[in-house]
């Protein structure tokens, strides 16, 4: 059981790391779809996002003015959101009906 | 790979997501069958790494630079339906919190990312594994080789839906070229990541890891298939 925890801890400790510190020295140049895009001219056709305006849009913190530390929380919230809901569902979608409590 | 609003038009995006619907549908069944209670927390920690993951941009070629998609990772780690699954919530996080892809896309985005990457990679990984010998290292590689595959196979995903709804009136033929080419050196970096990651984790918990649990028990696992 220990030896369970420290492997998911650790894996959830590097993802922190990961997006928290390291992503503030990710390349910023256009992903390939992008670049394809703009070299080939229907980079024009793109809408702004709905949510463009939200309080995380584009990994960045609204009010952090300081950009390692917006993407860094950014990318904090981010793996603990994807954590909160990736394990609730798959917690629900793994349940055997035999094993629930009655 | 993450296709923003705009490019594609409505009606192939709202059939996208019909077909994105019907793949998840299957997913969520499948997974049932895949996952236990044991093998649950790898799943959501598979979405979690890929999630930051693919934040971590790298540079291809001058003024280019990809990032993981995670579908032969995902797929490795923890079998083909959940991985559509955790990279469907992947998906879901980055447009809804960080307005990183479309949402009038999402049926597109999650149609290439989530599932052709995640079934080629995973047809791949299958078809490598055969024909190494069966040992961790060969695990590994096949994830690579399946990473690799993976990428430019979600590219084609996006050229295919560009042919049948792009909103722009650009030569199909160059999209294909331009997109094939630079996915398959965005792919050499998934197959690097991909490898690394997978090598790490049968180092210390080879149980967990469905493409290496599922090669090992085979003909049992055929036999309760029935």
């Amino acid at each position: 059981m220990s030896k369970n925890r420290k492997f998911y801890i650790g894996g959830f400790i590097v993802s922190l790391f990961l997006a928290g510190v390291v992503s503030f020295y990710a390349s910023s140049s256009p992903d390939g779809l992008e670049k394809v895009a703009g070299d080939i001219g229907f980079i024009e056709t793109a809408k702004d996002h709905t949510l463009a305006d939200g309080a995380l849009a584009d990994y960045g913190v609204k009010g952090i003015e300081n950009e390692r530390a917006s993407v860094g929380v950014a990318g904090v919230i981010g793996v603990i959101g994807t954590a909160v809901v990736a394990g609730v569902f798959f917690k629900l979608i793994a349940r055997k009906p035999e094993k629930n409590k009655s | 790979m993450h296709i923003p609003d705009g490019f594609i038009d409505v009606p192939t995006s709202a059939a996208f997501v019909g077909l994105s619907a019907v793949g998840i549908g299957a997913a969520l069944k499948g997974a049932r069958t895949q996952l236990d209670d044991k093998t649950a927390p790898l799943a959501g920690l598979t979405a979690v790494f890929i999630f930051a993951v693919q934040m971590l941009n790298f540079p291809v070629v001058a003024g280019t630079s990809g990032h993981l998609i995670g579908a032969a990772l995902a797929a490795v780690l923890v079998g083909p339906w959940a991985a559509t699954l955790a990279l469907t919530v992947v998906l879901l996080m980055q447009a809804f919190l960080f307005a990183d892809g479309g949402l009038t896309a999402l049926g597109l985005s999650v149609f290439n990312m989530s599932i052709i990457s995640v079934w080629v990679g995973y047809g791949t990984f299958l078809l490598i594994r055969k024909i190494l010998p069966k040992n961790k290292s060969s695990i590994a590689i096949a994830a690579s080789i399946a990473a690799a595959v993976s990428v430019p196979a979600a590219a084609f995903g996006f050229w295919v839906q560009y042919v049948i709804g792009a909103t722009g009136t650009f030569s199909d033929s160059a999209v294909f070229t331009s997109m094939i080419g630079v996915h398959i050196l965005i792919g050499i970096g998934e197959a690097i990541i991909t490898g690394l990651t997978v090598t790490a984790v049968l180092a210390s918990r080879s149980d967990l890891v469905f493409g290496w649990k599922n090669n090992k028990n085979k003909e049992v696992l055929e036999i309760k298939n029935v």
